[in-house]
């Protein structure tokens, strides 16, 4: 029993996890497939017949690519803001002292423990509140996109920041580098994979947000409030072309990355 | 820069002008100050906001303008009102992060010890359907799960659902949604925190006769807790709050507190009885979390 038991053991543990590996992947199959359907009608999930159709003409749904364009423009803002802010407050947390450690560091966890409906719903009590409620928009969702990044970014580019060897810096500071030139050709090249890091998550959470989006957006929409709203109108199949995209573009990135990291290390 | 700070001074190169020393000491409040003020101002004064408006007067509205009557009747009339969808969301997510931790960790487990070369590989399959937009991939199991879809005859010819059965439209749904959606947050923490424990305690312990289930019973479980306890918040928390599951691939029959504030809000425009609602579902998630933590005993976790 003994070496068959642990034969089977090991392997098993490893079959289960490939099983639930397929579990998370089942949807990106459909997402995939689903792009070349020929619905018959527009209230149609089932897959039921193939063209090529929506390849070819992924903006015909009228508002798609300009909620996808939207939403890259509140992307692209809200991953700037939300990095620069955070790798500062990161910096601020690993290397100073100053008052009132413990308040920041809620303020900092606390928008991440707080479930999205609660988030987006209190900005819009504030807005309303504020009588502007009429002005609701794109300005209103890069803020509160800001808002629910921030956190994220800094609890990453600290992680970076607190595995750094503070020797580096000593050494470089040893060979009269001094503040600046230590920070920008030592510090600064060592974290920004962490940086880096950051950015993509912001960029991934502003893109993908329905809820706090859907509380304040007024009359602006991003590409979720585009699937939310077509929803209950019959989902053109247009929609799992973006998300298809989406996919390769990312796992692409991730993988040219990887086969980077590699070559650089050898 | 107080390593920096450090190094000048141990490297004793001329020290630092008082001036210097003065700048370098509001450095740090400096750095802090923009994303503090972004989060003061766009996280904690709306959250006041949110309690302030949840005591208003219920009898105003947003045309009237509200009127500040500290009307704590509010979170009765809400709570006795919605009591149905509120417990529904704790049953729910309840359900999906016991699933998930299920799920997840064979999953983590798989990828902290038995993947071998693949160990990269599989991390980025963890996260990769991330990539895809969290709507489109629920709509995605609006296919799966669809009446003549695969699953459900599958289900129907083992008999485990009946000839007119279906899963689409029920909790079982929505709960299959939720756990698939927030998976990835369970098994990277469990994985995390699988990954840090050093083979040879569990070696050490098949020296000492533990079998296998011994030795993940007492030594790989035990120190893979902190992982577990992060995992089954970030979870629970956003399972508690969603309500795109509920939409999408459930019934008004499923819906959850998050559908009733996002309709209180955003379609019956009573702004105190929606406050109030999310007053007492942030309140809920974190007693929730704070038991839990206190039960599981990781306090470094916040």
């Amino acid at each position: 029993m003994g070496r068959l038991g642990r034969w089977v053991s090991e392997h098993v543990v490893l079959f289960v996890g490939v099983l639930v590996l397929l579990y998370l992947f089942l949807p990106i199959f459909f997402v995939v497939l689903m792009s070349f359907n020929d619905p018959t009608s527009r209230l149609a999930y089932e897959f039921q017949g193939f063209t090529w159709d929506n390849w070819l003409s992924p903006c015909a749904p009228f508002g798609l690519c300009d909620s996808v364009v939207r939403s890259l423009q509140i992307g692209l803002l809200a991953t700037l803001g939300a990095t620069a802010l955070g790798t500062l407050m990161a910096f601020a947390l690993v290397r100073h002292r100053f008052r009132g450690r413990s308040t920041t560091n809620l303020l900092i966890f606390l928008p991440m423990a707080t479930p999205e409906v609660v988030l987006g719903s209190s900005l819009l009590a504030l807005f309303t509140g504020a009588g502007l409620s009429g002005q609701l928009g794109f300005w209103s969702i890069l803020i509160a996109h800001i808002m629910f990044c921030l956190s994220f970014v800094v609890v990453t580019v600290k992680a970076r920041l607190s595995g750094l060897d503070a020797r580096y810096e000593q050494a470089a500071m040893d060979l009269y580098a001094n503040e600046w030139q230590t920070f920008w050709r030592v510090t600064f090249p060592l974290v920004f994979p962490g940086i880096l890091a950051a950015a993509l998550l912001a960029f991934s959470l502003s893109f993908d947000d329905f809820i706090v989006t859907n509380f304040n957006h007024g009359n602006t929409i991003t590409f979720p409030m585009f699937v939310w709203g077509s929803a209950q109108r019959g989902i053109p199949p247009q929609v799992n072309v973006v998300g298809t995209v989406m996919f390769l573009l990312a796992l692409l990135l991730v993988l040219s990355s990887g086969l980077l990291r590699r070559r650089r290390t050898r | 820069m107080s390593a920096l700070t450090e190094a000048e001074a141990t490297t004793g190169g001329g020290g630092p002008q008082p001036g210097r020393r003065r700048t370098r000491r509001w450095t740090g409040y400096l750095l802090l100050l923009p994303g503090a003020l972004w989060l003061l101002l766009f996280f904690a004064v709306p959250t006041m906001q949110l309690v302030a408006t949840s005591l208003y007067d219920p009898n105003g509205s947003l045309d009237t303008g509200y009127a500040m009557t500290w009307s704590w009747t509010n979170y009765l009339d809400a709570i006795s009102t919605y009591r149905e969808p509120f417990l529904r969301s704790f049953l729910y997510a309840g359900s999906a992060t016991v699933l998930a931790l299920l799920l997840g960790y064979p999953l983590a487990y798989a990828i902290a010890f038995k993947a071998g070369r693949w160990k990269n590989l599989m991390l980025v399959l963890v996260i990769a359907p991330f990539f895809t937009s969290f709507l489109v991939r629920t709509l995605a199991w609006k296919s799966i799960l669809s009446d003549n879809g695969f699953v459900v005859d599958a289900l129907q010819a083992v008999g485990l659902l009946g000839a007119d059965g279906r899963l689409l439209a029920t909790g079982v749904a929505v709960v299959t949604g939720l756990t698939y959606n927030f998976l990835p947050f369970m098994v990277l923490p469990l994985y995390a925190s699988l990954e840090k424990i050093d083979p040879r305690l569990v070696e050490a312990g098949s020296d000492l006769y533990a079998g296998a289930v011994t030795s993940f019973r007492t030594i790989t479980l035990p120190l893979s807790m902190p992982g577990v306890v992060a995992g089954t918040l970030l979870t629970f928390i956003p399972s508690a709050g969603d309500y795109i599951n509920t939409r999408l691939l459930g019934t008004p029959q499923q819906y959850t507190i998050g559908n009733v504030i996002d309709n209180t809000f955003l379609v019956q425009l009573d702004f105190p009885i929606a406050a109030a609602l999310s007053v007492s579902l942030m309140v809920a998630v974190v007693l929730l979390v704070l038991v839990y933590v206190r039960r599981a005993g990781t306090e470094k976790l916040v």
